[in-house]
């Protein structure tokens, strides 16, 4: 593939992610017309004033969390795929995720577990907080021990057992919980991509452009890694400070996007897999751009299905990830007959 | 040959691990155009031989130098534009297109992103032709041989343009034609390309028969010679245990000892 080709190949892509944007923004319980979006989203007023608002309060700020957590999430994945050489890894093996349902679980069910007395009024603000104070420490307690590890393996298990002993701590308060509690901790590990304000959104879009940042100057090291460490250490790449970069991106990004919209699992293992399936290429700097793009448009569309066009009802984003995700690699990897990883 | 200014000399040099002296005293020269075998039993400290020159294992004590720097001194960036390794069975993408392996050896002198500009394409053009694979360009490596890899790999070497390359066991898996291939190649390579060539082998036969020098490793000591001087030291026939294997000074092989 030339360049020119690529060029194309991107610009389509781009215009399928603005489609998707679109057709999400205008479904929903309500349905708006498209070119009603359109004006709106351009700043012309429209007639119907409920439309405007709508769309400027709740879904085009929906719709951007949505290209946020996808392609953030999406990009992560691929970097711990390629730096764990494991076509089973994501975003969530240094235990992000099970490090922010900790900090969680801690608060909407350990209050009452632990003091003897709940409070079921949470601010938004303390669920993010204790998600990433959570995901934070665990993410520590990984690096820590990544800087003692001379093989990169031995970390994703850290990692594992990390998710394990946070599980174990909270199936241990589910256990105590009333049903309240525990359904609103459910709830929140469903994840969502709505009730984000302004400046939540601000802050993640900050988060994600700092991880996209970090991970544009890991794209050589990942691409010589592709050989494995001995000889990305034999061409000069530096293994600890490169491993480092991959990991601080990685927990900038999916740190963030857990903190703000839940544990969402599925996107950041299955995107790269669609993508290398599709594209057949390793080459990073192919691979994270198609990447950024079909995690943002995936999540557009799975979240325009969540929401039931034309209804009341909402599903939990968690699902639909995974129901409409998992046949389409299972589809693809049988048609292809092998993962070439 | 200007034996002045050895490509890698090596003085004093004690090897091995912190629990463990592999072999000690080392003290050698390697000028380019040489092509150099480290032969040794298993286990003798082939690989931690090269290992030590390559930066990539510390050293206990001694001096390493190449081109008249100190090892420890250099980059690991630095130490890639001068060494090149090729590694026996790596794991790696087998997505990636033998052209993309060929031009990762470019990653030390390509920009931050690591996009290859024309020199760095015509450097990866001229490895392939070398070696002779030109066609296999744009194949997938699941789709090679074990034979082609290897050629694949040696291309990703020469591309990366240093002045040694150095193999780990590079006939490993490969049938016998393969063997005296690659041997044939390497030769043909250090003579062409005027690099020195050290690379680690089993294949003491071969390497008798086309190495400039040999490098064995054992009883922790290790020797510097021709093969013909080594054969006339007599220091072969101390390899192996003669009542299984001899050497045999006629045909300058070993020989399975079949008496019983």
């Amino acid at each position: 593939m030339n360049l020119r080709n690529k060029l194309i190949y991107f610009l389509l892509g781009g215009l399928i992610l603005l489609l998707f944007f679109l057709i999400n923004i205008s479904l929903g319980s309500v349905s708006i017309s498209f070119s009603e979006t359109l004006k709106s989203l351009l700043g012309q007023p429209i007639e119907n004033q409920s439309n405007a608002y709508i769309i400027k309060n709740y879904r085009f700020p929906k719709a951007l969390t949505s290209i946020l957590t996808g392609s953030g999430l999406a990009v992560s994945g691929l970097m711990m795929q390629t730096l764990f050489r494991n076509p089973l890894a994501g975003p969530y093996v240094l235990g992000l995720s099970s490090g922010a349902s900790l900090g969680v679980a801690l608060v909407i069910m350990g209050s009452g577990v632990l003091f003897g007395f709940s409070s079921l009024v949470f601010s938004s603000w303390n669920i993010i907080i204790a998600a990433s104070l959570g995901s934070f420490l665990v993410m520590l307690a990984v690096i820590s021990a990544s800087f003692r590890m001379k093989n990169t393996m031995g970390i994703l298990i850290i990692g594992i057992m990390f998710a394990a002993l946070t599980g174990a701590i909270v199936n241990i308060l589910s256990y105590f919980s009333p049903s309240e509690e525990l359904q609103k901790y459910v709830f929140w590990s469903f994840g969502s991509l709505g009730n984000l304000s302004a400046q939540e959104l601000s802050i993640l879009f900050l988060c994600w452009t700092i991880g996209l940042i970090l991970c544009l100057f890991s794209l050589k090291s990942l691409n010589a890694l592709l050989l494995g460490e001995n000889y990305a250490k034999s061409m000069g790449i530096q293994l600890k400070k490169n491993r480092f970069l991959v990991i601080i991106s990685t927990c900038i990004l999916a740190g963030s996007i857990t903190a703000f919209a839940g544990p969402i699992a599925f996107v950041g293992l299955a995107v790269p897999h669609l993508i290398r399936l599709i594209i057949p290429t390793s080459n990073h700097l192919v691979l994270m751009p198609a990447v950024l793009i079909a995690g943002a448009t995936l999540m557009l569309i799975c979240d325009t299905i969540a929401q039931l066009p034309g209804s009341e009802l909402t599903l939990p984003i968690n699902a639909v990830t995974s129901i409409f995700g998992a046949p389409i690699v299972i589809w693809l990897i049988l048609r292809k007959r092998k993962l070439v990883f | 040959m200007n034996k002045k200014n050895p490509i890698l000399s090596v003085k004093n040099l004690n090897i091995g691990y912190p629990n463990k002296l592999i072999a000690n005293n080392i003290s050698l020269s390697i000028h380019k155009k040489e092509l150099i075998a480290v032969i040794g039993i298993n286990g003798a400290g082939k690989s931690t031989f090269l290992k030590t020159i390559t930066g990539d294992l510390p050293k206990k004590s001694g001096e390493i130098k190449i081109q008249n720097q100190a090892l420890q001194q250099l980059s690991s960036k630095e130490i890639a534009a001068y060494i090149s390794v090729v590694f026996s069975n790596a794991v790696f993408s087998q997505n990636l297109s033998v052209y993309e392996v060929v031009a990762l050896g470019r990653n030390p002198y390509t920009n931050w992103l690591g996009l290859l500009n024309e020199e760095d394409k015509k450097a990866v053009q001229q490895a392939l032709r070398l070696i002779e694979i030109e066609d296999l360009a744009n194949k997938k490596c699941n789709q090679l041989s074990d034979g082609q890899l290897q050629k694949v790999f040696i291309a990703r070497a020469l591309a990366q343009e240093t002045d040694i390359i150095v193999l780990d066991e590079p006939t490993n898996h490969l049938d016998l034609y393969h063997k005296a291939f690659v041997f044939k190649l390497l030769k043909k390579l250090s003579q062409k390309t005027e690099k020195a060539i050290i690379f680690a082998t089993h294949e003491l036969n071969l390497a008798l028969q086309l190495c400039d020098k040999i490098i064995l490793i054992n009883n922790e000591k290790a020797v510097i010679d021709s093969p013909e001087n080594l054969i006339k030291s007599k220091i072969l026939q101390q390899l192996f245990p003669s009542d299984l294997i001899q050497f045999d000074e006629l045909t300058k092989s070993f020989k399975v000892n079949t008496d019983f």
